[in-house]
């Protein structure tokens, strides 16, 4: 009797097994494969891409396409202002908010209440893309580098993260130092912030993401060449792409005759991965750490 | 404890000095809070305040956008009904919702059916790659993913060969020509760029189950698939519901950069939402005032639906917890 319950339940434990691994490895291919694709496509010679047939390996490797993306003066150029309006972003929004979040963290504060409701309504709340467009238009901001970063200098929901992680430190340090005769603004520079290293690592990692990625206010809120960011540079190769040249495969065999390494598609496979490379290299060391703020913000919001 | 608040509130009101002087004394944290403060004045109440053009008829010009539109003539709800009656509104509402529904549909349960096979591997190594790969669509932008697909899903693309190679279609399916097919794409999409990350959740939840009910149900001689059924899935509950109240409340916004990416004029008629209607008609065709008004009834509808979703997750919790 318990002989052939253990066998059924090892039969079953098999299929189970044989499912899950099937299903894993298919989510695997399904995020993965997209990427590598991309880079083989970026990595091979275009006059060789056009004969398809390229899945697994690039047939023909060479660097032409990532060449003509370092020498291409809109692209160069929108890259250093994606890597300004990052670290300038990101910077400004951490003090910003971490100075919010250990101002509201103090339950002696003279209306904390109300200053909570005010920032707290936001979330549920906005005016909307057309009257934000007129307040920018109203600061100067439209067609500014600064569009890229005060509006998102302080976010609600990041402030309620490192607000709770803050509530939840020991307060002895901070006490005795007050104590000791040290004002609240250098206690929050040489106390708190250095105690906060975990969530502010969360949060900086998620505001960078953002400020990276971001392309519609590059796109929407600015017209100078000099402003465009790289995603905003992707958009356009994108949007040249699907209206200009839609070209069929055997259009593009019969061009590509001249035997040139490099095509719009490569070009635009490269650029993808300039603008891909630096998050895949970064977010994975920063797992533990997002993986726990996650976990507050569940709790908290 | 009521006799002590009460002495406390006597307090203050006896001694407006008394909070005055602890208001000096906080001038530092006043401080600190400063910038937030402006910023949230000028970036957040000011669109708010800002939203009286959808009142007026604001024409844009003139010298600053505060005192022009004051100036403009008050024409009440006239946008708002103006949106009503053109056939524009039942389209776009029925893009913002079936969007939204499919995307429910398909991306809400995917990370939880995820987080429990992940669960299931004992291999270390398998766990951790499929956890790492699978969060990584969530962090690259819109515009790289939109790529992809509009890629993938090209006339020659990936998908399309392989079909045509696995003998299921005859001739390539034209993805992005054919409007029935973008509530589809839409909701693969948005499924594919959060399943990983929002597996993080139930994945958090499995592990704050006590490792004494599994043995205690190993030794009664339960297979894998009883404990999933009866021990994981119902550990899983409360968190599904509260996750499935808040996704509810955020049925009106159904996607803005994905959209705006990957549509076309060919399949528009299926592919725009409020955001992106309000983005063409504002910005593009620079009917302020109508946009606005458009913005505006989403901004309400979104906020009666998230206050009550909220509320009402807020009630589950606590349940659950006491």
């Amino acid at each position: 009797m318990k002989f052939k319950r253990l066998k059924h339940r090892s039969k079953g434990d098999l299929i189970l097994d044989a499912i899950v691994y099937f299903s894993l490895i298919m989510v695997f291919i399904l995020t993965f494969y997209p990427f590598w694709n991309i880079f083989i496509v970026s990595v091979n010679d275009a006059t060789d891409t056009v004969r398809g047939g390229l899945y697994l390996w690039p047939r023909i490797f060479t660097l032409a396409s990532y060449k003509a993306v370092f020498t291409d003066n809109t692209i160069v150029s929108s890259l250093y202002v994606t890597i300004a309006r990052t670290v300038i972003g990101t910077l400004t929004a951490l003090l910003v908010t971490t100075m919010l979040a250990y101002a509201l963290s103090k339950r002696e504060l003279v209306g904390r209440k109300y200053f909570n409701t005010l920032f707290i309504f936001t979330m549920y709340f906005s005016g909307g893309l057309i009257p934000f467009y007129m307040v920018l238009k109203s600061l100067g901001l439209i067609d500014s580098f600064w569009v890229f970063i005060f509006p998102s200098v302080v976010s609600v929901f990041y402030m309620i993260l490192i607000r709770t992680y803050i509530e939840g430190l020991p307060a002895e340090m901070e006490e005795s130092a007050l104590i000791d005769g040290a004002n609240e603004i250098v206690v929050f520079i040489k106390i708190i912030l250095p105690l906060c290293k975990p969530i502010i690592a969360t949060v900086a990692l998620f505001i960078a993401v953002g400020q990276w990625n971001s392309w519609f206010d590059s796109y929407v809120f600015t017209y100078s060449p000099k402003l465009v960011t790289l995603q905003a540079a992707l958009v356009k190769i994108l949007n040249q792409y699907q209206t200009g040249s839609m070209q069929t495969t055997a259009q593009q065999f019969a061009t590509s005759q001249t035997r040139n390494p490099v095509s719009s598609d490569s070009i635009k496979m490269a650029t993808t991965m300039v603008a891909t490379l630096p998050i895949v290299m970064i977010y994975p060391f920063l797992q533990r750490y997002f993986v726990k703020g996650i976990m507050i913000g569940a709790v908290k919001a | 404890m009521e006799v002590e608040s009460a002495i406390n509130n006597k307090k203050i009101v006896k001694k407006p000095n008394d909070r005055f002087k602890k208001i000096i004394r906080q001038k530092y944290l006043y401080l600190l809070m400063a910038p937030a403060i402006v910023w949230v004045i000028l970036f957040c109440y000011g669109p708010m305040y800002g939203l009286y053009m959808a009142f007026v008829n604001y024409v844009p010009g003139g010298d600053s956008f505060y005192t022009s539109f004051f100036s403009s003539k008050f024409v009440g709800l006239d946008w708002i009904s103006k949106f009503f009656s053109t056939g524009d509104f039942v389209k776009i509402m029925r893009n913002t919702l079936c969007t939204s529904l499919l995307t429910l549909v398909v991306s809400f349960p995917a990370p939880i059916i995820l987080a429990i096979m992940i669960n299931e591997v004992k291999n270390v190594f398998f766990k951790k790659t499929i956890q790492t790969v699978s969060y990584l669509p969530y962090f690259i932008s819109w515009v790289v993913a939109a790529n992809i697909f509009l890629t993938l899903l090209s006339s020659g693309g990936f998908v399309n060969q392989i079909l045509i190679h696995l003998g299921i279609i005859k001739s390539s399916i034209m993805f992005f020509q054919n409007g029935n097919l973008f509530w589809g794409i839409m909701a693969s999409a948005n499924t594919w760029k959060g399943m990983g990350f929002n597996s993080i959740m139930y994945l958090a939840a499995i592990a704050s189950i006590s490792p004494e009910i599994y043995e205690s149900a190993d030794i009664d001689g339960a297979t894998r698939f009883q404990k999933i059924k009866y021990m994981t899935l119902p550990a899983l509950k409360p968190t599904i519901v509260i996750l499935l109240i808040l996704a509810i409340g955020g049925i009106i916004n159904a996607g803005f950069e994905q959209q705006l990416l990957m549509q076309n004029n060919t399949v528009l008629d299926y592919s725009d939402v409020i955001d992106t209607y309000t983005y063409r008609y504002g910005i593009q065709n620079g009917m302020y005032s109508y946009a606005a008004a458009v913005g505006l009834f989403k901004s309400v509808i979104s906020f009666v639906l998230l206050v009550s979703a909220n509320k009402l997750s807020k009630k589950l919790n606590d349940q659950s917890l006491f």
